[in-house]
C-alpha cells in the first residue's frame, strides 16, 4: 500500500498561490529527495502535509497518509499523527530545541505527549534513542541543555526526538544546510542508516542537488510551486527531462570565465599573525585562559589575484577576516595593505581601499535606508562625499546589473541575489583594491550564485580587483579562486594553486574535507574542473 | 550556580555601600545646615547646636558616615524629630502595612495578568485578543485613584462588604487587616496587571514564532500545550523584569492610594517627613527603600537563573 500520496495539493496564502497541484507518492521505506530553489514550495509541501502551515495559508487537494486524508482531519487527530506516524526535522539545529529544557526531557516529550510511555520509561527510551544517534551516555547525559551542544550534536538530538516513536515517515527539511561539510556527511549517513534500520520512508528536502545524489532512491524537482520533474535519482541525474533541472545542474557546476590571475605587486601582506581571545577565569583568581583563534598565519595576496580561504566553522576564518579588515587588534605579527600597516586605529581613508561583502543579504542592510544611501555609505571614509555621488551610485548599480532608478527603493523590495549585488555595489563605490568576500554567495540559490560569480569575475577583470574569498564551499572556491589556503584550528595547514590543492590534496585535513563534500555524479570531486560548455 | 550566587551577593553588597554613600552625601554635602533648615529661621544657636548633636552632625565626615552606617547595620536609625520615637519603630509599623499591601497587589496583578496574557497570545489577531487588549489599554490609561474611588463607591458605600478606608492594625486579627488592604491592593493591581498582561502577550507571541515551537508542534503537541509547556517559560524573563520593577514601585509609590484609603503606609510617612523637614526619617526611609529595591533586583536575577539555564553559567 502506498504510504503517502499527494493528490493535486495546492496551497495559497491570501490570494497568492504558493503550491500548484503537486502530486507525489511515497511507498513505505522509500526515500525521496525533494529539490528546488528557495521559494519553490518544497518546505511548504512538507508543512502542508504536517498540517503546520503558517497562519492565513489554505490547502486544497488531498494528502493521503496511511489511508486517511490528512487535510480532512481535525486538529486533535492531526496531533496524533504528528510525531507518532510522521517525524520531522528542520534546517536550523541551533534554534530548533527549547533552550530552557534538557535534551532528555525534549526527546522523552515525544513519547509522553502520545501517551506511549510513562515519564520514567520515556526517559529510558530517550536514552536509547540518543545512544543510537551517536550521543553516548558517558558524554551526553539526559540533563544537558541545548546550549551545551554543537550544531551537529543538536541536530542529532532533533533526529532522536523525531524518530523516538519509530514513525512511518521522516521528513528532513534542509537538515544539513546549516552544518559543516564533515558534519553534514555524518548526519546524512546517520539518516540513511536509520531509514534502512527502521524501515522508515524518508522525504529529504534540500536545495543542494549533490546532497540527494546517491542518498535517495527517487528525486522530485520543484520550481515556483510546481513539480517539474520526478523519477529515479540516477535517471534524473543522468538525463534530466525538464529544462529547469538541466539549468540547475549547469548552475551547480558553473565556472565563471576568468582571465588568468594577473600576478601584480603584493597588495595584502599577512605575516605571523596571532589572534588570542582571553576567556573567563575557570576559578576565582585563577589566570585567564587564552584561546588562540589564529596561530602564526602568513600569506601574501597580489593585485588582481583571487585567494580562497576554506575551513570549517570555528577554524578561525572569520577571526582572521576581521583582523585583516582592521576591525580587531592582533596579538602578534603584522598585516599590511599596499605597504601600510592595518589596525583598528588605521586612517579612515585606508579603509576605503578595502571593502567587504558578507554572507547574509538580509541582515547586512539597514531596512530604513534607501539603496542610494546604503551604497553611498562608504563615502564616509573619505574626507568629503564627492559632489557627483549620485552619479557614482548609479554607475555602481549599473556595474552590478541593477537599474539607476533602483537607488530610490528600499532593501526589502529586492530578492536575495539582488541584495548581494547591492552589497557588491556598496563595496565597489570607493574603488577599493581589495574586496573581502566572507561567504558572500553561500546563502544564494545555485542559479543566482552562478550569476553573482560571473559578476565578480567580470568586475575583477575590469577593475583589477583582488579578492579574499572566505567560504566553506569547496565548489565555489574552485570556481572563483586561483590559489587557496586551508585553515584548521587557527593554522593554515595547506596552501597552493586551487586546482592542485583540490585535486591532489597533501594534508589529511584537506583530504577529509574533500571526501565529505557532497558531489554530483559524473564529477569525480569538487576539485576537478568540468570542461566548460 | 553557587558561583553565580556568590557573584550576585557581592554585587548586592557593593551596590548597598555605594547607595549609602550617595544617600549620606545628599544629606551631608548639599549646602546648608540640615539642623538650621529643620528648625526654621527663628531658632536660637543653642537649639541648632543641640539638634546637630542629636542628628549626629558633629565630628569629621568619615566618622559621621561610619556612625550613621554602623547604626543602620545594628538597627539604630536615630530618633524622629517630629514624632519623637525611634525611626526603626516608625518604619517597622509602616512596613507592616506597605509590605503586605505590595505583596498582595503583586500577587493579584500576576494572578490576573497570567491568564489574560496567555489567552490573548493564544488567540492573537482574533476578536478575543482585541477585546482583552482593549481592556488592558483602559487599565493603563485610567488612573488608579479613580479605580480606587470607584471600588469604594461599589464595595464600601454600596454593598458595604469592605471598609472604605483606615487600617485596624494586625492586632485586630488577620481578617479585618486583610479586608482593609483588599480594596487598595485591587486598585493598585489593576493597572499593573494591564501592563504585565501586555508584556506577557507580546513576549509569548515572539516566542511562538521560534523554531522550537515548530519542533514541539511537529512532535504532536497541541497549540495550547506548546504554549504552556514551551512558550511560557521562555517568555518569563521580560515578565520577571517588569514584576521586579513593579514591586519596587508598589513599596513606596502607593502614596496616592494610601491617601485615598487613609492607610498608614511608607509612602505617606515619607511624604509627611518631607513636608515636616524630618530629614532623619527621610534619610532612613530612603536607605531602606534603596535596600529593598536592590534586594528585589537580586531576587529577580536569581529568578532569571532559575528560569533560564543559560544564565547560570554566565555572569
Amino acid at each position: 500500500m502506498t504510504l503517502l500520496r499527494l493528490d493535486r495539493l495546492s496551497v495559497r496564502i491570501g490570494a497568492a498561490p504558493v503550491l500548484s497541484e503537486v502530486s507525489l507518492a511515497l511507498e513505505p521505506g522509500e526515500t525521496l529527495g525533494l529539490v528546488g530553489e528557495s521559494g519553490s514550495g518544497k518546505s511548504m509541501t512538507a508543512l502542508a502535509l504536517m498540517g503546520l502551515l503558517p497562519l492565513g495559508a489554505q490547502a486544497a487537494g488531498r494528502v493521503e497518509f496511511e489511508g486517511q486524508d490528512l487535510l480532512a482531519l481535525r486538529e486533535r487527530d492531526l496531533c496524533r499523527v504528528r510525531g507518532a506516524r510522521i517525524g520531522m526535522i528542520f534546517q536550523e539545529p541551533m534554534t530548533a530545541l527549547n533552550p530552557m529544557k534538557t535534551i532528555g526531557a525534549q526527546v522523552a516529550e515525544t513519547l509522553t505527549t502520545h501517551g506511549a510511555a510513562t515519564r520514567a520509561a520515556a526517559l529510558e527510551i530517550a536514552r536509547a534513542r540518543l545512544d543510537r544517534v551517536g550521543l553516548p551516555a558517558d558524554r551526553f547525559g539526559l540533563g544537558l541543555y541545548p546550549h551545551e551542544l554543537s550544531g551537529g550534536q543538536r541536530q542529532r538530538v532533533c533526529i532522536a526526538l523525531a524518530i523516538a516513536l519509530r514513525p512511518a515517515l521522516l521528513i528532513a527539511d534542509e537538515p544539513t544546510t546549516a552544518l559543516d561539510v564533515t558534519t553534514q556527511a555524518q548526519i546524512l549517513d546517520l539518516l540513511q542508516a536509520l531509514v534502512a534500520e527502521e524501515r522508515m520512508a524518508l522525504l529529504l528536502i534540500t536545495h543542494d542537488l549533490a546532497v540527494v545524489a546517491g542518498r535517495t532512491g527517487r528525486v522530485a524537482v520543484m520550481q515556483a510551486g510546481r513539480l517539474v520533474e520526478s523519477g529515479p535519482t540516477e535517471q534524473v541525474f543522468r538525463a534530466p527531462g525538464a529544462a529547469y533541472t538541466s539549468a540547475l545542474f549547469a548552475a551547480s557546476a558553473h565556472v565563471p570565465r576568468r582571465a588568468p590571475a594577473a600576478q601584480g605587486a603584493p597588495l595584502l601582506e599577512v605575516a605571523q599573525v596571532r589572534r588570542d581571545y582571553v576567556l573567563a577565569r575557570p576559578a576565582p583568581l585563577a589566570p585567564h585562559p587564552v584561546l588562540r583563534a589564529v596561530d602564526e598565519v602568513s600569506f601574501t595576496l597580489h593585485r588582481g589575484e583571487s585567494l580562497g580561504l576554506v575551513g570549517e566553522s570555528g577554524c578561525g576564518k572569520s577571526t582572521l577576516t576581521r583582523a585583516i579588515l582592521g576591525l580587531d587588534p592582533v596579538q602578534g605579527g603584522t598585516i599590511r595593505l599596499a605597504g601600510a600597516p592595518v589596525s583598528p586605529a588605521m586612517p579612515r581613508a585606508m579603509r576605503a581601499g578595502m571593502q567587504a561583502v558578507f554572507q547574509d543579504p538580509y541582515g547586512s542592510f539597514d531596512p530604513r535606508w534607501r539603496v542610494e544611501r546604503l551604497v553611498a555609505e562608504p563615502f564616509h571614509l573619505l574626507p568629503a562625499r564627492p559632489a557627483d555621488w549620485r552619479a557614482r551610485v548609479a554607475a555602481a548599480l549599473a556595474e552590478v546589473g541593477l537599474r539607476p532608478e533602483d537607488a530610490r527603493r528600499h532593501i526589502h523590495e529586492f530578492s536575495g541575489g539582488q541584495r548581494q549585488r547591492i552589497a557588491i555595489a556598496r563595496a565597489l563605490i570607493t574603488r577599493p583594491a581589495l574586496i573581502v568576500l566572507d561567504e558572500a554567495v553561500s546563502a544564494l540559490d545555485v542559479r543566482v550564485r552562478a550569476q553573482v560569480l560571473d559578476l565578480l569575475a567580470a568586475l575583477q577583470d575590469s577593475h583589477g580587483l583582488s579578492y579574499l574569498f572566505v567560504s566553506h564551499d569547496l565548489g565555489v572556491v574552485r570556481a572563483i579562486t586561483g590559489r587557496v589556503m586551508v585553515m584548521q584550528a587557527g593554522r593554515i595547514v595547506e596552501a597552493g594553486p586551487t586546482d592542485r590543492v583540490l585535486s591532489a590534496p597533501e594534508h589529511p585535513y584537506t583530504r577529509s574535507l574533500l571526501a565529505a563534500a557532497p558531489r554530483l555524479p559524473g564529477r569525480a570531486s569538487p576539485g576537478v574542473r568540468p570542461t566548460a560548455p | 550556580m553557587i558561583r553565580f550566587l556568590v557573584r550576585r551577593l557581592l554585587a548586592l553588597a557593593i551596590s548597598l555601600i555605594v547607595a549609602s554613600f550617595v544617600v549620606f552625601a545628599v544629606i551631608e554635602v548639599i549646602p546648608g545646615d540640615p539642623a538650621a533648615f529643620m528648625l526654621g529661621l527663628n531658632a536660637s544657636p543653642e537649639t541648632v547646636a543641640a539638634l546637630r548633636e542629636t542628628l549626629g552632625l558633629t565630628g569629621s565626615l568619615p566618622a559621621r558616615y561610619l556612625s550613621w552606617a554602623g547604626g543602620m547595620l545594628t538597627g539604630d536609625f536615630g530618633i524622629s524629630y517630629t514624632y519623637r520615637v525611634p525611626v526603626a519603630d516608625l518604619v517597622a509599623g509602616r512596613l507592616a502595612v506597605s509590605l503586605p499591601l505590595a505583596l498582595l497587589s503583586l500577587a493579584l496583578s500576576t494572578a490576573i495578568a497570567l491568564p489574560v496574557g496567555l489567552y490573548a497570545a493564544a488567540r492573537r489577531g482574533r476578536a478575543g485578543d482585541a477585546a482583552v487588549m482593549g481592556l488592558t489599554q483602559l487599565g493603563i490609561a485610567v488612573p488608579n485613584f479613580w479605580f480606587a474611588m470607584l471600588l469604594v463607591l461599589v464595595f464600601a458605600v454600596g454593598l458595604r462588604w469592605l471598609p472604605a478606608g483606615g487600617f485596624p492594625g494586625w492586632e485586630a486579627g488577620a481578617l479585618p487587616a486583610l479586608g482593609a488592604l483588599l480594596l487598595p491592593s485591587v486598585a493598585l493591581a489593576l493597572p499593573q496587571a494591564a501592563i504585565l498582561a501586555r508584556v506577557l502577550r507580546s513576549a509569548l507571541i515572539e516566542t511562538l514564532e521560534q523554531d522550537y515551537i515548530r519542533t514541539a508542534r511537529a512532535k504532536g503537541l497541541s497549540r495550547s500545550r506548546a504554549l504552556t509547556h514551551h512558550a511560557l517559560r521562555n517568555a518569563l524573563v521580560p515578565v520577571l523584569t517588569i514584576l521586579g520593577m513593579q514591586f519596587s514601585f508598589l513599596l513606596a509609590g502607593a502614596i496616592i492610594i494610601e491617601n485615598v484609603f487613609y492607610l498608614p503606609g511608607l509612602g505617606r510617612l515619607i511624604f509627611q517627613a518631607i513636608t515636616q523637614r524630618d530629614l532623619i526619617v527621610v534619610e532612613s526611609v530612603v536607605m531602606i527603600l534603596v535596600f529593598a529595591v536592590i534586594l528585589v533586583t537580586f531576587a529577580t536575577d536569581i529568578a532569571y537563573a532559575l528560569v533560564d539555564p543559560r544564565l547560570r553559567r554566565r555572569a
